[in-house]
């Protein structure tokens, strides 16, 4: 590790003047200087399996760098290729001179010559990559080549002072440790605009994430726009703008599709369906109160609240909305919710207490027990699988062996560790979430919380911890929209991204905070407003400097050249925003011509 | 998963709400936005049922009284904020329309001021009735503050026309000093974030920019005498400040009736001075030899002050308004302690071991200087609270969060003029409803006399830098600054949470109208147009 750039990064640490164009870290209380190994420039994150680096390095001339691969004919391929040639050009180079070889070509050699129709939870994203006199990337599938290409994209770097791109010499062998490693965006609570859902799979496959966990509706509003029930969204949903069409939807799921993420979305039921009862007052059931149907008690329930268990319209109405859904999304899995389903509703209703006595139901757990049983078998008969919140679970109802439970539970007197060794102990396969909400947002370094959460580390046999396939980062949107969402999940998702791909052992977080901080400027440098975790600055660009927008160019920038960098509104808009971004940028130019 | 955590103190609610003579339904939100409403609350508002309706064609403002390229710039600038905005409709049905409004006539008595300054008129009238509208203040700062009132009382209906109520305005500050600070050291901030920044400070009437422009970790300031200090202070030579874009700013400030208060925090907070400054800073000792690092600036040697009073004749002329702020907290001793020269110097002066006497002779010296290019100032408590006597002009300003208002109290009872920040870091985030807290904070919440009362001139609002830059600055400042706005402009017993929280929702989903990524606070809900970013190409 002694090599130069590492002299080089530690020689601008206080007293010199630093002219890097990495990330840097500022660290002021001198008589404590940070802890931890400094990464050179291009280190990786997520941190590979095995990354043996050479001190020998290549120039990499981005204007005629090619990839090369014999599957061009797979738009996965190619599309991807179009996404790290731009990404290569965002640097600003001279033209090549120095004693070093130069790369210009990477062979990307896939084994599997299909090309895929989606991401499948099986997929294998394993790669090997090794940088050198020929250079070349191998992997089985077209998903782990996907990975291996921002790996490389992670490995170029610019030299200080200079303006050449450069890659060291290097051999990786790399594949996840979990399957699963999801991001959870509640679309709800806060209607997300495209651009931002859009934007936000960029910076997942910058990380290596492959699910896109899209809790899409919820009490608060029904957003997703129905086929077969326009009347969900026309009446659910917050407003006629603020509504994912059939078309956005695709939209997503094809974005998604090129950058090897699965989209899982979520139709949360019997509770968390207000929303859906704008429509169909009928799904719900109503809770008596006073004698009265369909009359809310204050802290106890709503007029109206989680799905009648006791209809059979009830069961009608899912199965033709599930088959809708199933169509509209390909992915193998579905999440079905379940969770809170809290009975105090059912208790205060006579109809339900007839329909338990008459169907020789004893308790609330087992009328749960009966939507569940029955919503997964609607779902069954589809050939879907499905992800449930542990609740159901907990209380005993029996699902499908191939089914997924999400662990969301868990606090400071029952940890989430009690939970994954009573579900994984029942052999279905988890996923956590609990360590990783990321809506709860603290003051300082809580990245290092969400590192440090392992999810394997229960009480349980090998086999149970075996049983563990991942886990996602959950973004709950009470206090969350476009305003501040990808700033809030970037880089702290990225402390996750790693926990889920790299190695067990991997854990050193002093260590880990100089790659990430290099992490966050890349991502900064690729127009993602990832925020700051230690004092410091991104180089030779920070976001909203024109350089670091290079791939979401501001189309009305060019148009007014007078105005600043970044200009009024720094992130506007989709194409019926740029009319707010030209009318602020004229209050700006107001100004300057005084 | 998360909702049960999720108590607000606000009811959700569900159903049907009155608006402007129609019914609508609204959604499961926790906080219902309210129409047409200003924020902050004018010290005397009515408004009426008559709804006049303003065509955008046709509407105009006028100056009938003075005016200036401060106003003009207001009237072309407000055009654009009110009328120019993608469509946000209302459904209307005009049961009590009164008549069109083709005009507000601005009457600014006084000539126009060059710049804000403490202790500007920022009055004004506005009255909307069936004989116009109009809109008096004695000077051209109160005819802003009354613009960016009425421009907030206009709602969209159709793609051309506009409505406003019949209304009636006496409006003025409960506080001269309403500020917001930003740190460009410890992340640096764009010029056009800062004025975005300003831009967002006008439409909530705070009037005090306090640009907390270096500190140990970086100087962006770029300065004419000592053009080192950036280059070897700040963090790469694209994180600076030239003079130029300062001017900029300052400028951009002055047309929105904002003062700007640069910070350059001495004798501590300077490391980055010292990467230039030969000698200025304190060397460390450790076993009788220096030990290569720096304290705070070496209050013994001459050389300091000569380096200061060159520093500060600079900073005088580069920033108008009369104060500059010239920190003062969070002076490490340990180095001076340890440094023999120092010893020695304290034992001359008679100092004993009394460091915080060294830190008021610095203080007092440092002082002396500014006061020589005849400019006020602003210090942090430290000063104060250390013993340290130093003149009456000098404004304090209070931020450490033991005991806020006993140091509110204390501070005035000594005579100094007080603005308070304690309670209103911007930077210190926590989950959830937030708001509040900040809104409940009243600087005249102490037992003192009207005299004492008097003394304290606002307050500030801060976001220190450690955790944001340009990706985040925006959107965690606003709105919950405007909370502090509302504090510092309104009267005393506009302090209702649960009654103000319709009005934020409708400021934040304005300032979201407007361009700014003002972030959500209330939870669940929704605004008519969401902020987005550009659509990837």
């Amino acid at each position: 590790m002694a090599d130069h750039m590492v002299v080089r990064l530690t020689a601008c640490f206080f007293w010199m003047f630093p002219l890097a164009l990495e990330a840097k870290l500022t660290y002021i209380a001198i008589r404590l200087p940070l802890k931890g190994e400094q990464a050179a420039p291009g280190a990786p994150w997520p941190l590979p399996r095995t990354w043996t680096k050479s001190t020998t390095r290549l120039m990499v001339d981005p204007t005629n760098f090619r990839f090369t691969s014999s599957m061009t004919y797979c738009d996965i391929v190619t599309s991807a290729f179009d996404r790290y040639y731009r990404i290569l050009q965002l640097e600003k180079t001279s033209s090549l001179s120095g004693p070093e070889q130069v790369m210009t070509s990477l062979s990307v050699d896939i084994a599997d010559k299909t090309c895929p129709g989606y991401p499948d939870p099986n997929m294998d994203e394993s790669y090997n990559l090794t940088i050198g006199s020929t250079s070349r990337l191998t992997s089985a599938t077209v998903w782990g080549a996907l990975r291996g290409l921002e790996t490389f994209s992670q490995l170029i770097y610019k030299e200080e002072e200079g303006h050449q791109l450069f890659v060291n010499k290097t051999q990786i062998i790399d594949q996840p440790r979990f399957h699963y490693r999801g991001i959870m965006l509640d679309t709800a609570r806060h209607f997300l605009p495209m651009p931002i859902l859009l934007k936000n799979l960029d910076a997942m496959a910058y990380n290596k994430f492959n699910v896109f966990h899209w809790h899409i509706v919820d009490d608060q509003s029904f957003p997703y726009e129905s086929v077969e029930f326009p009347t969900l969204t026309e009446k659910g949903a917050y407003g006629p703008k603020l509504i994912y069409t059939q078309e956005n939807v695709k939209h997503v799921i094809d974005e998604a599709r090129l950058r090897g993420i699965r989209v899982i979305p979520e139709f949360d039921t019997p509770g968390h369906t207000q929303s859906w009862g704008k429509a169909f007052r009928s799904l719900l059931t109503p809770c008596w109160e006073d004698g009265k149907p369909g009359v809310a008690k204050p802290n106890y329930h709503g007029a109206y609240e989680i799905m009648d268990p006791s209809r059979d319209s009830t069961y009608t109405f899912m199965e033709k909305f599930i088959g809708e859904v199933v169509k509209v999304f390909p992915d193998q899995y579905l999440h079905l919710g379940m969770d809170e389903s809290y009975p105090a509703c059912w208790k205060s209703s006579p109809n339900i207490t007839s329909f338990m006595k008459e169907n020789n139901i004893s308790t609330y757990v087992q009328l749960m027990e009966l939507y569940v049983t029955k919503v997964l078998d609607i779902v069954e008969r589809t050939n879907k699988s499905y992800v449930i919140w542990q609740d159901p679970i907990e209380d005993g109802t029996k699902a499908k062996p191939d089914t997924i439970v999400e662990v969301w539970r868990g606090n400071s007197t029952v940890p989430w560790q009690h939970y994954m060794t009573r579900i994984a102990s029942q052999g279905y396969k988890t996923i956590l979430s609990s360590c990783w909400y990321l809506n709860y947002i603290s003051y300082g370094q809580d990245w290092r919380k969400y590192y440090q959460c392992e999810p394997q580390n229960f009480t349980g046999s090998a086999d149970q911890h075996s049983n563990v396939i991942g886990g996602e980062a959950c973004v709950w949107a009470e206090y969350i929209d476009g305003t501040n969402i990808l700033s809030t999940l970037w880089p702290r998702a990225s402390a996750v991204a790693e926990r889920l791909w790299s190695s067990r052992d991997v854990t050193d977080v002093e260590s880990a905070k100089f790659r990430l901080d290099q992490q966050r400027c890349r991502m900064v440098r690729r127009g993602i407003p990832a925020k700051p975790i230690l004092d410091g600055y991104c180089g030779d660009y920070e976001f909203g400097f024109p350089e670091s927008m290079g791939i979401y160019k501001q189309e009305t920038q060019e148009e007014h050249p007078n105005t600043s960098a970044g200009s009024l509104v720094w992130s506007s808009s989709s194409l019926t925003f740029t009319l707010l971004l030209i009318l602020a940028q004229k209050i700006v130019r107001i100004f300057y011509h005084l | 998963m998360a909702r049960t955590f999720a108590l607000f103190h606000f009811a959700c609610i569900v159903g049907l709400v009155f608006s402007n003579g129609e019914y609508r339904e609204r959604e499961t939100v926790s906080v219902t936005a309210s129409n047409g409403m200003p924020w902050p609350m004018p010290q005397q508002y009515s408004s009426t049922s008559d709804t006049f309706t303003i065509n955008r064609n046709a509407f105009k403002f006028r100056a009938t009284g003075q005016s200036c390229d401060i106003l003009s710039s207001a009237f072309f600038r407000y055009q654009t904020i009110i009328f120019g905005f993608r469509e946000e409709v209302l459904k209307f049905h005009p049961k009590f329309k009164a008549g069109s409004l083709t005009e507000l006539d601005v009457n600014v008595k006084n000539k126009c001021d060059q710049y804000p300054y403490l202790g500007m008129d920022e009055s004004y009238n506005l009255t909307i009735s069936s004989s116009g509208a109009t809109l008096n203040s004695n000077s051209v700062w109160g005819a802003l503050r009354g613009i960016e009132t009425f421009s907030q009382l206009v709602l969209q209906r159709s793609k051309d026309m506009f409505t406003v109520n019949g209304t009636t305005i006496v409006d003025y500050p409960r506080f001269q000093h309403r500020g917001l600070l930003l740190d460009t050291s410890r992340h640096f901030l764009d010029v056009s974030i800062i004025k975005q920044n300003l831009l967002a400070m006008s439409q909530s009437k705070f009037n005090v920019f306090h640009w907390h422009i270096v500190d140990d970790q970086s100087f962006p300031y770029t300065s004419n005498n000592f053009p080192d200090m950036a280059t070897m202070g700040a963090y790469d030579s694209k994180h600076i400040y030239t003079q130029d874009q300062i001017a900029e700013i300052i400028e951009f400030a002055r047309i929105l009736g904002i003062r700007v208060i640069p910070e350059f925090d001495s004798p501590g907070h300077s490391q980055s001075w010292g990467k230039s400054i030969k000698d200025l800073l304190t060397k460390c000792y450790s076993s009788g030899k220096p030990n290569g690092q720096y304290g705070p600036i070496d209050p013994s040697l001459e050389t300091s002050y000569g380096f200061l009073s060159k520093f500060f004749a600079e900073i005088a002329k580069v920033f108008p308004d009369h104060y500059v702020h010239l920190g003062g907290d969070e002076v490490n001793f340990d180095c001076w302690k340890s440094n023999p020269n120092i010893t020695a110097f304290m034992k001359q002066k008679d100092f004993g071991t009394d460091y915080a006497k060294l830190e008021e002779y610095y203080m007092q010296r440092l002082l002396e200087i500014v006061s020589g290019v005849k400019k006020g100032y602003m210090i942090w408590q430290e000063v104060v609270d250390n013993g340290a006597k130093i003149s009456k002009e000098t404004i304090v300003e209070i931020y450490k969060n033991e005991a806020y208002m006993y140091h509110v109290f204390l501070t005035t009872l000594k005579g100094y003029r007080t603005v308070l920040q304690a309670c209103w870091y911007l930077d210190l985030i926590k989950y959830g409803v937030q708001w509040p807290a900040f809104y409940s904070c009243d600087p005249h919440d102490f037992f003192g006399t009207a005299e004492q009362k008097k003394l304290v001139i606002g307050g500030e609002t801060c976001m220190w830098g450690e955790y944001v830059d340009n990706t985040n600055v925006l959107s965690r400042t606003w709105p919950r600054a405007s909370v502090v706005a509302e504090r510092l402009w309104s009267a005393q017993n506009v302090k209702d949470a649960n009654a103000a929280a319709p009005r934020l929702e409708e400021h934040r989903c304005r300032m979201i109208k407007r361009g700014f990524p003002a972030e959500a606070v209330n939870g669940p809900g929704y605004c008519f147009q969401e902020y987005s970013i550009h659509e990837p190409v």
